[in-house]
């Protein structure tokens, strides 16, 4: 019906866009009937979410008519702004804005590094930048899931902690057991969905890659390239984040910063 | 029941000068300048809030002091690295804070993280010091609130400390458990001459236990004696 009324592929998107805002916000005016109010909440995302993505193509639309090495740069960007945002769920602890980005750079980076030296990441900008992005926004997932479970596991058992601390324990091994639990939690969503592939959902890639006319079955092959490297990117980062952060929870001096009520 | 019976003497083996903590310009103690006398058993008392359990923390360097330091048998105790201040300074808190396993794991946690290995027959002596003869089979999760924290004394004791500080350390047991733990520990202190600080809010406790009281309030120390002269008879 749109394409009737739209011709330019342009304004046709911002009208497939402002339905798809129509029906978010109904489902949030529903959940605000039983009192769940997420109304400015969602709006500010959902007028966010749009002049980010319009930027984003914007930029794409320039880039394309640019050098492929442009690419790096958009990516290291990417990258940088990962850090800062998986870095707020660990709130308190001295350095997660350094530990996050390093490791969404350490793991993200590498794996899309890799991948694109093997041939497996086309270096065209059209291929380089989304796929590279999908990679460094599970990781920041990724990240933020991690730095938070670890965070809560530190506060929760802070008694524990510091009961070690006090027998003469190392501090890395008196959060050991919590930083391995936050390793394992944070890679529960990529796992499942590597478990999921194809029978739950389909990813967006793939859809894309249909819409654009590409096979199939290669389109699902490489959905599945895609998610597994998904999976090794976010758990590389997940591993150095936790690994680098379990360090940045005690003082020099061995002392637990991380505890409630205690400002850092 | 009081610890001493003889045991302590006058060599100093714990002495805090002008010891402070401060956090956002909050004052949690105070300038507390003190000495801790070899097989004495100090009381810190005061109210809830006063700075004991923090006075305490800064004792084995959980804590940092924003002004002042502590001296372990005349040296400064930033010259030791926290695991040995820690080994040498032993804690027991209110909770006794068991590591998921067997007791005799607990017992031996401390020796472990210096690569030792504490003998058995070890582990037995120090669980039979604790009144926990053949316990050392036994799970964690199966020992009542007084087990917990008579394993929690032996675990403190293999390290062989030379200054234990008890954070509270009968507030959680019931009566029946509570005089249990007051007993044992003073024993242990009469016995080995042992070095101990002892936070608590129980006045009577402190009166029943200790050589020496240190009255704590809002973070400052107001007074220090024998508990006849600060409690009263």
């Amino acid at each position: 019906m749109l394409k009737s009324l739209f011709h330019s592929q342009i304004t046709l998107g911002f009208a497939q866009a402002g339905i798809a805002s129509v029906l978010a916000l109904a489902v949030i005016l529903l959940a605000r009937r039983r009192n769940i109010h997420l109304e400015s909440d969602a709006a500010v995302a959902l007028v966010r979410g749009i002049v980010q993505i319009v930027a984003v193509g914007s930029i794409l639309m320039l880039l394309l008519k640019g050098p492929r090495w442009t690419s790096v740069f958009l990516l290291t960007g990417m990258i940088v702004a990962a850090g800062s945002i998986s870095a707020r769920r660990a709130k308190n602890i001295p350095g997660a804005q350094k530990v996050s980005t390093y490791s969404i750079a350490a793991g993200a980076g590498l794996v899309t590094a890799v991948m694109t030296w093997a041939g497996v990441i086309d270096t065209a900008i059209t291929t380089l930048i989304p796929v590279g992005s999908m990679i460094i926004a599970n990781a920041m997932n990724t990240n933020g899931l991690a730095l938070n479970r670890f965070r809560s596991e530190v506060l929760s058992h802070a008694g524990e902690i510091e009961t070690a601390l006090a027998l003469g324990a190392a501090p890395e091994d008196t959060v050991a057991l919590y930083a391995e639990s936050s390793i394992h939690a944070s890679l529960i969503p990529a796992i499942d969905n590597l478990r999921s592939l194809g029978i739950v959902w389909i990813p967006g890639l793939m859809t894309g890659m249909l819409l654009s006319g590409s096979s199939p079955l290669y389109a699902a092959i490489y959905q599945f390239v895609v998610i597994a490297m998904i999976l090794a990117s976010s758990g590389l980062t997940s591993l150095l984040s936790t690994m680098m952060i379990r360090n940045h929870a005690f003082s020099p001096a061995e002392q637990l910063v991380l505890r409630q009520g205690l400002p850092s | 029941m009081s610890a001493r019976a003889g045991a302590a003497s006058d060599a100093v083996v714990l002495r805090t000068e002008h010891l402070g903590r401060r956090v956002n310009n909050v004052v949690i103690v105070s300038d507390i300048s003190l000495d801790v006398h070899h097989g004495e058993m100090l009381g810190i008392v005061g109210p809830s809030g006063s700075g004991k359990s923090s006075f305490l923390r800064l004792l084995n360097r959980l804590d940092e002091p924003t002004s002042g330091t502590v001296f372990l048998e005349g040296h400064d105790y930033r010259q030791f690295s926290p695991r040995e201040l820690r080994r040498r300074v032993g804690m027991v808190t209110q909770r006794p804070f068991l590591f998921p396993g067997g007791v005799a794991s607990n017992v031996s946690f401390g020796p472990r993280q210096r690569g030792e290995t504490l003998p058995d027959a070890e582990i037995a002596h120090l669980l039979g010091r604790v009144g926990l003869p053949g316990f050392a089979g036994r799970e964690v999760t199966n020992l009542s609130g007084g087990e917990q924290q008579r394993v929690s004394l032996a675990r403190a004791l293999a390290n062989r400390p030379e200054v234990l500080l008890l954070d509270e350390p009968t507030s959680a047991l019931d009566e029946q458990a509570k005089a249990g733990v007051e007993e044992l520990i003073c024993n242990l202190v009469r016995e080995t001459s042992l070095t101990c600080l002892m936070v608590t809010h129980d006045r009577e406790q402190a009166r029943r236990m200790c050589d020496r009281v240190a009255i704590l309030e809002a973070g400052r120390l107001i007074q220090t004696g024998t508990p006849a002269e600060v409690l009263g008879a």
